[in-house]
């Protein structure tokens, strides 16, 4: 079996008992990705060197005895969270030279921990979207169908898993941007709680809702990232110290499990809808127990998502002036034209789009109708979540309306794009746990693809939310036939 | 439907010049998505406390404390704008 092929516990034994070296295992995901990436454009820069240095130093310690989970393991990250010294570039023009002084909390995690930084992934530009056609660097195809959208807008992340450039990935998750495409590329992806994971680093999206997560193989492999990543951390006050170290069994014997009623409605395309049952039946014979649920508010939530999401990136974007760092326009006379020259034309089209629709919604006269109002539905919604939850252990939903859609096929229509979101705005905007898992494999001219569901808990049950999901996940499986 | 001059003052109020095929285009494209977003009116807020954070955390305190920065990081972070005696160069105001 080729190395990169490997999850991280098979890796794991191999790398304890002598078998390989990380040096090895890095060899040959950095082979893969010479191989496919030319394909796939899934990775923006590679850093070949460190890597090998990393895991020569990693092979050190695992000589000198030391086991930890990710010790010698090799991973890709999502190109929006800060990497010392290497290119940060959040796919957009505005960054292409940007190199990151620090490293983001997760980075230095994972460097302690040992595992092998491989390089930064394609993204819809500052993570805007939902297939990583934003991106200034070109689309990341999908491994299933290189004609197809992997997804996003962690996309890259996603492809370079399903397509063993790597271990495991890094994303982040704004408003689905980790779980859909994981959805769309048939592999796993873990939103983390708001506040689970640190955010110092990550470059700012929505402040309120960004989170990063683990892109995995597997669903115990997610669990091995997730606890090295998570914990409180005085960078970010937003982060809590528990639920760190989550205790996981495959189980769900006695789970109460609700179908929220408005996620399975018309829209969703039949055979996902058949793949989501034939996940409830599996997991109702491994005990698991269900009724039908409602989220009334959930058409609210793309409305409610694309008012607060573009109101903070109005904000958040607005830190890029051409000054200190980042794209300079040239021939601007004062101030104020330099600004409005280096950021029209440093920022690609859905980022300005963004911050027109987030300056309008907060300025003077159309605070309270968009951005407050916006907000107070927000509360209705998480009231929606919270009230489900005083029944219901978890949530099954699906992750995206329909299989991975053709490269071109909905960018030119804005609020089509956004509609993507429908599934999984909400565990967003109430910052609850939730993960993506493959639910079978579609037909679209001669191709398979991959269809997913969701899983979502309530803060502080994911325990619950890993033991379901490694159930499903032994349950069903896809067959990926190692397509590139 | 958003006016080109409404569009005009987003974009001054954003610092982001648009070409006129750009001013045209996100009229059209932001009135398209706000028609959209009108369907929260729908929904009747009056008592409703808005969200001001999710996390379910009240204060989050630490001691305001001076720390030292890495010098290295220091130094990487301000090499990426123009420099002038060791100052960023800003353009002129006046």
């Amino acid at each position: 079996m080729e190395l990169n092929r490997l999850t991280i516990i098979e890796a794991r034994a191999k790398l304890d008992s002598g078998e390989i070296s990380a040096r090895q295992l890095t060899e040959a995901c950095l082979n893969q990705i010479a191989a496919t990436n030319e394909r796939l454009n899934a990775v923006l820069t590679l850093c070949t060197e460190t890597a090998r240095l990393e895991a020569d130093e990693a092979d050190k310690r695992l000589k000198n005895g030391e086991r930890r989970p990710l010790l010698g393991i090799p991973y890709l990250c999502k190109d929006n969270i800060m990497t010392k010294g290497i290119r940060t570039t959040a796919a957009s023009k505005i960054l292409e030279n940007y190199t990151a002084p620090y490293d983001a909390t997760v980075i230095l995690k994972l460097k302690e921990a040992g595992a092998i930084l491989l390089g930064k992934t394609n993204l819809d530009e500052f993570a805007h979207g939902a297939s990583t056609e934003n991106s200034a660097y070109g689309p990341t195809k999908n491994p299933w169908d290189l004609s197809r959208v992997p997804g996003g807008s962690s996309g890259g992340s996603a492809a370079a898993v399903a397509a063993d450039l790597c271990i495991f990935a890094l994303g982040s998750d704004t408003g689905g941007s980790i779980r859909y495409p994981s959805a769309f590329c048939g592999v796993i992806g873990y939103k983390s709680a708001y506040g689970a994971v640190s955010r110092s680093g990550l470059l700012s999206m929505t402040s309120s809702t960004d989170v990063i997560g683990p892109i995995t193989k597997t669903v115990a492999d997610a669990v091995l990232v997730y606890n090295e990543i998570a914990g409180l951390d005085e960078l970010d006050a937003t982060t809590y110290p528990g639920n760190r170290l989550v205790e996981f069994k495959s189980d769900v014997k006695g789970l109460k499990i609700g179908l929220p009623k408005e996620y399975f409605v018309d829209g969703l395309d039949p055979e996902i809808k058949a793949a989501i049952n034939q996940v409830k039946n599996e997991l109702e014979k491994a005990g698991a127990i269900f009724s039908e649920v409602s989220l009334p508010y959930t058409e609210y939530g793309i409305p409610v998502y694309y008012i607060i999401t573009p109101s903070e990136v109005s904000s958040n974007l607005a830190r890029f002036d051409g000054i200190a760092w980042g794209f300079k326009a040239e021939e601007a006379n004062d101030l104020q034209e330099f600004y409005k020259k280096s950021r029209g034309q440093g920022f690609g089209p859905e980022a300005k789009r963004r911050i027109m629709l987030g300056t309008f919604a907060l300025s003077a006269g159309y605070f309270d109708a968009y951005y407050k109002k916006a907000q107070a539905v927000r509360t209705l919604i998480c009231q929606d979540f919270s009230q489900a939850f005083s029944e219901f252990d978890l949530l099954l939903t699906p992750t995206s309306p329909h299989p991975a859609f053709k490269i071109g096929e909905i960018s030119n229509d804005p609020l089509a794009m956004y509609l993507e979101d429908i599934y999984v705005t909400g565990a967003s905007l109430a910052g609850l746990p939730a993960i993506s898992l493959p639910a079978g494999l579609a037909d679209r001219e001669g191709k398979k693809l991959p269809i997913a569901g969701q899983l979502i808990a309530p803060r502080g049950s994911e325990n619950k939310l890993f033991s379901a999901a490694s159930v499903w996940g032994d349950k069903i499986k896809i067959n990926k036939n190692n397509f590139i | 439907m958003l006016s080109k001059e409404q569009i005009k003052h987003i974009a001054t109020l954003a610092r982001l010049e648009l070409s006129e095929a750009e001013e045209l285009k996100y009229s059209q494209e932001l009135s398209h998505i706000l028609n959209y977003i009108d369907k929260l009116n729908q929904v009747n807020t009056e008592d409703v406390l808005i969200t001001s954070q999710i996390g379910g955390l009240v204060n989050s305190w630490r001691e305001d404390e001076v720390r030292s920065w890495n010098r290295a990081e220091v130094e990487l972070a301000l090499a990426q704008g123009e420099l002038t005696g060791g100052q960023v160069k800003v353009k002129r105001v006046l």
